[in-house]
């Protein structure tokens, strides 16, 4: 971890942040730019997860994580709490990746 | 108490705003552990709690860090993830009044559940409440959890404790919401596939940008969930 992306995404984020409330304030968007803005979380996210469980750099991989998150997406899905959704993935990450 | 000084109206959504906030730390903690473990300090770990305060920003760039990325790998996919706080003070901005300095202060806790717990009340004064109340929360108990979370990391296997399976984990959590309606959905379905089908080829921690494509879904008119 660089210095550099600590302080660059602080003040990237913070510039988005004012942009929206304070320079763009309660003016609106286009309907078709705020549409796909929205979208970003869902696009960006999934693709994390699937990065983050079927990867190790730039193999794709079936290990451990697989039996986690899949756990951890039951029990979103069953409206666990956030705590419990860590905890079970995590949990269960170690006991597959002990056990095989 | 704080809470016994506030118009007694407004105490139940203040009441249900700082229970998110403690919820939040838990989070917190997973992005301290996974930080150390992608080779960051402690001191890093906290600065960029404290400075970036956008989970599922910070969390991306652990996350490609962790597997070799380049900082510019980290930073874009990041950014782009921390533009839909530009969004959410779109929509604060007719709750939000006040002075400048208020309004700068204001737009560093918009976040995902701020913004969140304000559009779910009615009337200004309680949207406003909402926000105020989760935003200083979540940012107490966010750095507090990473503070933890970091020193914790420093001591012991993540690899062993299945911690590294923590952060899809989390994400998980956070990405839920985003598929109540159907594009969402797709939106999130194209992305994975996108992000799996680039992983191999493109420069590590590209493949996440590779998925912002899913985004044009949006382009078409929206149809009911």
């Amino acid at each position: 971890m660089s210095w550099t992306l600590v302080i660059a995404l602080g003040l990237g984020a913070y510039a988005f942040k004012v942009l929206g409330l304070v320079v763009i304030g309660a003016r609106t968007l286009p309907p078709v730019v705020e549409r796909c803005l929205a979208l970003i979380p869902a696009a960006l996210l999934s693709a994390l997860i699937v990065k983050d469980t079927f990867s190790v750099g730039h193999d794709l991989v079936l290990d451990a994580r697989a039996a986690g998150v899949a756990v951890a997406v039951v029990a979103t899905w069953r409206r666990a709490p956030i705590p419990v959704v860590i905890v079970l993935g995590s949990a269960v990450t170690a006991i597959v990746r002990a056990a095989f | 108490m704080l809470l016994d000084r506030l118009d007694p109206e407004l105490r139940p959504v203040a009441t249900a705003s700082a229970t998110v906030g403690v919820v939040i730390g838990a989070f917190g903690a997973v992005f301290g552990v996974a930080s150390v473990a992608a080779g960051s300090s402690v001191l890093q770990a906290c600065v960029m709690s404290l400075l970036v305060f956008t989970g599922a920003s910070q969390y991306s760039a652990v996350s490609v860090v962790a597997d070799g990325g380049s900082t510019a790998a980290a930073l874009s996919s990041s950014l782009l993830l921390a533009a839909r706080n530009g969004v959410y003070g779109l929509t604060m901005a007719r709750v939000l009044r006040g002075s400048l300095v208020r309004r700068l202060v204001a737009a560093h806790l918009l976040l995902d559940e701020s913004t969140a717990m304000a559009t779910a009340q009615t009337g200004r004064r309680h949207q406003a409440t909402a926000f105020w109340v989760t935003g200083v929360a979540v940012f107490v108990f966010w750095n507090l959890g990473t503070l933890g979370g970091a020193l914790l990391g420093s001591e012991i296997d993540t690899a062993r404790w299945g911690l590294d399976a923590a952060v899809p984990a989390g994400f998980v959590a956070m990405v839920w919401p985003q598929f109540a309606t159907r594009e969402g959905r797709i939106a999130g379905l194209v992305g994975a596939i996108v992000c799996l089908v680039t992983i191999p080829f493109v420069p590590i921690g590209m493949s996440v940008l590779c998925a912002a494509v899913a985004v044009l879904v949006g382009v078409r008119k929206e149809r009911p969930a």
